[in-house]
């Protein structure tokens, strides 16, 4: 496809030409995200509406399909309002510097073999510094806003996310002990040969500390002090109305996509079939393409998103800290230096 | 042992596990929800709704103007004006009640001598500006009219209780 629009377009300057094709890239990325987060909202509200015995949107279209589509429509057509007190440039800038960190930490995801926009060496890196930068917008918003809750919300925000970000990146270490390679591409290629290569097996511990880490750096439940709705209303974004409110809500939704990918493609095989290496079932599921075990294992990881949302009830603020600072951590450590071992010794199949 | 047993829990972070296995039992579970305008849920007899005022069955309403229930009105929704007609009877000549100040608790029908004022089962009404939900006898003798087989009936299903 990208081939056929090279010849289409190849009347164009060289510069020109790469600039087309890297922004049809982008939108190719960037456009099924948002989709996907319009969508994840509505899988949301029925996952948790059939826990809690409802039935959950189903009046907006067939089987409440078009829901997502009204809730856009409404929230752009609100008004945008800027509290009298507020700082009005950190105030609009605020959502932006929390969405464009969610959507840039995509470039350098790979989807399948080859299938990334950029296929840099750090890539493990890069997504760690970038989805680090969100915790900006969150504080800006909280401080901007020039509201008691809203300022509550991001003090509470920063503390968790700060404290969450030294176990994650621990238990990323891990993840490149183990492959020898930032690239994801790498990692993801590390883990071939079946589901016992797969690195939540030997990271079984990390791949644990990674996705409680990743709830709590999404800010979702049980970790959403930072929104606390029985608490202080709507923590960061409660003065925040309209588009402003929905970019907020996008980039929870998109770092809660990417998460889970990044979940799965560190440690569940990424577009790896999980049927590799049995006999039979390898060549019946061979003709499946590998995105599509990717996007399969990302759509279990939200789920469980949306499972623990229902299930758990809200992290009291100093048990957030303790399960971060006293708990995770300490857990990340001894296994940096277990694992470390276990290279040096080739245990298992995995380090052999 | 517990302590060993205890170190593997929380390791393996089992309580979450089997509180994750409960939620999990109720997505499969029978849904619950009634889809409103389509299905409805059973009423009761004594249902409160929307007011009425009931006539004896010669078309004479029953209301006496004892005023029983615009003292026992909790919410003081209920305005009575009276006279007394050409015949000696008392009657009312203003029988308002305000449905936004009411809160449907049914002292009103509890207190009546006479049966007069009743609350029926029907609660699918609304208005457009307050003096819509501002009932005056008019309109809670004609709810009386148009409902009255009903509240009879709904009446006479109690009658053993009371």
């Amino acid at each position: 496809m990208i081939e056929t629009l090279q010849n289409l377009l190849s009347f164009l300057p060289e510069v020109v030409l790469s600039l087309v094709i890297i922004t049809v890239k982008i939108l190719a990325i960037v456009l099924p995200i948002m989709g996907a987060v319009a969508y994840l909202t509505l899988a949301e509200r029925k996952v948790i509406s059939y826990i809690q015995v409802r039935i959950g949107p189903n009046r907006v279209g067939p089987r409440g399909l078009l829901q997502p589509i009204a809730d856009a429509l409404k929230l752009i057509m609100k008004e945008v309002i800027v509290p009298a007190q507020a700082n009005k440039k950190l105030f609009m800038i605020a959502p932006v510097l929390a969405f464009a960190p969610a959507i840039a930490a995509w470039a350098v995801v790979p989807f399948d073999e080859g299938m990334v926009l950029s296929n840099i060496d750090a890539s493990l890196l890069y997504i760690l510094a970038i989805t680090s930068m969100a915790v900006y917008g969150v504080i800006l918003a909280g401080w901007a806003s020039n509201s008691k809750y809203a300022f509550l919300g991001a003090m509470r925000s920063a503390a968790q996310i700060v404290s969450y970000e030294i176990a994650m990146g621990f238990a990323l270490v891990t993840v490149l002990m183990a492959a020898g390679s930032l690239n994801l591409t790498e990692i993801v290629n590390a883990q071939q040969g079946g589901v016992w290569m797969w690195f939540f097996i030997p990271l079984w511990p990390m791949f644990l500390v990674y996705y409680i880490s990743g709830l709590a750096e999404t800010n979702r439940a049980p970790f959403d002090v930072a929104e606390g709705e029985s608490e202080i209303v709507a923590g960061f974004h409660v003065e925040y109305s309209g588009m402003t409110f929905s970019i907020f809500f996008l980039a929870e939704y998109a770092n809660m996509i990417l998460i889970a990918l990044l979940t799965a493609l560190m440690f569940c095989g990424g577009w790896l079939s999980p049927f590799q290496g049995i006999p039979v079932l390898e060549s019946m599921f061979s003709w499946v393409p590998g995105i599509v075990w990717l996007l399969l294992k990302t759509s279990f990881f939200l789920f469980l998103f949306l499972w623990f949302r229902a299930t758990f009830p809200r992290y009291r603020y100093d048990q957030i800290m303790r399960l971060g600072w006293k708990v995770l951590i300490p857990i990340t450590i001894f296994w940096v230096l277990l694992l470390g071992l276990a290279i040096v010794e080739g245990w298992g199949p995995w380090f052999g | 042992m517990t302590a060993i047993k205890h170190f593997f829990k929380t390791f393996f972070l089992w309580e979450l596990v089997l509180g994750l296995k409960l939620t999990g039992k109720y997505l499969f579970a029978r849904k619950i929800t009634v889809q409103y305008p389509e299905e409805k849920t059973p009423q009761s007899n004594r249902f409160r709704g929307l007011h009425a005022q009931r006539r004896y069955a010669n078309g004479e309403e029953r209301c006496i103007a004892c005023k029983l229930c615009e003292a026992v009105c909790p919410a003081l929704a209920i305005t009575i004006d009276m006279e007394e007609r050409e015949d000696g009877s008392r009657r009312t000549t203003r029988y308002d009640i305000d449905l936004s100040k009411c809160i449907f608790c049914g002292f009103c029908e509890e207190s009546c001598p006479v049966d007069a004022i009743v609350e029926t089962r029907h609660f699918e009404y609304c208005g457009d500006v307050r003096e819509d939900l501002l009932m005056t006898k008019e309109k809670l003798l004609a709810v009386g009219d148009r409902f009255e087989t009903e509240i009879a009936n709904d009446r006479a299903a109690d009658a053993q209780y009371r």
